[in-house]
């Protein structure tokens, strides 16, 4: 079995408190790969080691079969790790298009070049365009992206994700805030990605985690609680047990 | 909507010139023949510009503040000094060693500048220009001290035009320089390097999740910004052949940052405009109220920073879209 992304007993402490407890994660290449666990459960300081943004306390983080534990981010996103973020972060007074041609332009190694004008590296430009055809956002190309609506906004977070094309994909929470129908167009998007790219999706909503997921890991006060097959996830009593306490606290 | 239908022409827009370009850069040779008697003054206005737009890269474009810039003006203005007071008085050559010496003082001080946010950035450049005004103060053997680098000797320009008491050939060597540089500028920030600084100014926690080396594109920018910065100073050094210890003050440091505030940062004729109107300002104001002046010039800025946040380009932009609309309607 082949591990497109893989931790080995993964720890970060900040001070004292132990935010992730010895996460060992195999996501197998070509995987719908979920992470659930309730408020608190340390998913975004795991998404902050993966990506790089934050130095694990001890650990390993293995992408493709290399180590990467202590490569910069945006090494990682040039060996094909590309995420979304929860809350968009983007270019606000950029075009959609201007954006995406910016992101394409890293992983072409272009962003350096500082005399031919943006439009003329037309390579970079050809897939920008067709990544924003994917994505259904070529009749907004050229809005700036503050003007377009939170949906539209989600879509060019993916979209800047894509343009590293990543063999490995994180999405963080992808339809957060986005009505619920245009959420449901979203993850069609996102289920339409071919199988080469391996997803791991960290996602709140149980009934899109249970659709879409192949397989889920359960993360409880930073460590993983269990993992297996959606079935098996969704009759584990202990996992029933965190979902159940949580809905009486709240 | 099919994507052989989509317009590609915003993005190689810049590869054009517009005809208000055009027009701008007519402007020094109007200027040549209506204000002879004050070629000396638009002298100064085309060396402040060409300073302007160092700190206009660094701080528009890059998102970068700096208290200190004259640091790098500074460097240039004793190098290409320097360089005329031994010998060395080929103007050109005294600009490219002044902008080499600059660019790597650019170089290694991006390394403590960049380590921090704004308010360290602000520190850490105001800091590193104290130390070379001091220097400069201290080192009198080399550089004068108070009294000022003296004895420079400027060769003629392309061993054929030498530097005349009207300031005719200081006059076009700095609107020549000023303009060269300016395109290779406006080159830069329309190019994949100009929109990662600007996608770095706009959001600087996304640019390394898209694989952009910050760092790397800062020290860049960092390092052209202060070349720029050099090449300016070595103008004014050769133009007034005399090296004032006033080249590396707070105060010229202020004031770049005001100027560039009050034409438009992010923007590279915000920071042509900026100057000019500043200058302008400044001869005036100073001739009606040679105490006092300063008072206007800060009710100005005032009520720019207030009224009119981009400066004079922000507002040009605005009645621009206010005509569009216009139109359509």
């Amino acid at each position: 079995m082949t591990y497109a992304l893989q931790t080995t007993s993964l720890v970060k402490k900040f001070g004292g408190f132990v935010a992730t407890s010895k996460v060992s994660l195999n996501v197998e290449a070509g995987a719908r790969h979920a992470l659930i666990g309730p408020n608190g459960a340390g998913k975004t300081t795991l998404i902050n080691l993966l990506t790089g943004f934050l130095e694990p306390t001890s650990g390993e983080v293995i992408l493709n079969g290399d180590k990467v534990t202590h490569l910069a981010q945006h090494q990682r996103v040039k060996r094909g790790l590309a995420r979304t973020f929860q809350i968009n972060r983007l270019f606000a007074d950029l075009t959609v298009l201007e954006s995406v041609v910016m992101a394409v332009n890293e992983r072409l190694g272009l962003g350096a070049r500082f005399w031919q004008s943006v439009g003329s590296h037309t390579a970079a430009v050809d897939e920008a365009v067709e990544l924003l055809e994917r994505l259904r956002l070529l009749d907004v190309a050229h809005e700036t992206t503050r003007n377009l609506a939170y949906g539209k906004q989600r879509l060019i977070e993916i979209a800047l994700a894509l343009a590293a094309k990543p063999s490995v994909l994180l999405l963080d929470e992808p339809a957060a805030g986005v009505p619920t129908i245009e959420s449901r167009e979203l993850f069609e998007t996102i289920a339409g990605l071919p199988r080469e790219v391996t997803i791991l999706l960290i996602e709140h909503d149980m009934d899109l985690v249970f659709r879409f997921a192949d397989r889920i890991s359960v993360l409880v006060g930073g460590a993983v609680l269990t993992e297996g097959t959606p079935e098996v996830i969704a009759h584990d009593p202990k996992v029933k047990e965190v979902y159940l306490g949580e809905a009486i606290c709240d | 909507m099919n994507k052989s239908m989509i317009d590609l022409t915003p993005l190689t827009r810049a590869t054009r010139w517009h005809p208000a370009e055009l027009a701008f850069w007519l402007l020094p040779v109007a200027g040549y023949f209506l204000l002879q008697d004050n070629l000396v003054l638009l002298t100064q206005i085309a060396i402040t510009a060409l300073f302007c737009l160092s700190l206009d890269l660094i701080l528009g474009f890059a998102g970068i503040v700096s208290l200190g810039h004259t640091a790098f003006f500074g460097i240039g203005a004793y190098a290409a000094g320097l360089m005329a007071a031994h010998g060395h008085g080929d103007p050109l050559l005294g600009l490219l060693v002044a902008g080499i010496c600059a660019g790597i003082a650019g170089f290694i001080s991006s390394l403590l500048v960049l380590r921090g946010a704004d308010l360290t950035r602000l520190m850490v450049t105001l800091g590193v220009a104290m130390m070379l005004y001091e220097l400069a103060n201290k080192l009198t053997p080399i550089t004068g001290g108070v009294d000022g680098l003296q004895g420079m000797e400027i060769q003629p320009l392309f061993g054929s035009f030498a530097f005349d008491m009207f300031g005719k050939t200081a006059y076009w060597y700095a609107v020549g320089v000023l303009f060269v540089m300016f395109v290779i500028a406006r080159r830069l920030v329309h190019s994949p390097f100009g929109l990662s600084l600007k996608g770095i100014r706009q959001n600087v926690g996304r640019m390394p999740a898209i694989g952009a080396p910050v760092n790397a594109r800062l020290a860049a920018v960092y390092t052209l910004g202060a070349l720029y910065a050099g090449i300016a100073g070595a103008l004014l050094a050769q133009t007034t052949q005399f090296v004032a210890l006033d080249v590396l003050s707070f105060n010229r440091s202020a004031e770049l940052l005001l100027i560039l505030v009050l034409g438009g940062s992010g923007c590279l004729y915000g920071a042509l405009i900026g100057t000019i109107v500043f200058m302008t300002a400044h001869h005036f104001l100073s001739d009606m109220n040679p105490e006092y002046w300063q008072f206007w010039l800060g009710l100005l800025l005032v009520l720019i920073v207030l009224f009119a946040r981009d400066g004079v380009m922000g507002g040009v932009r605005r009645l621009g879209a206010l005509g569009k609309g216009g139109a359509k309607a």
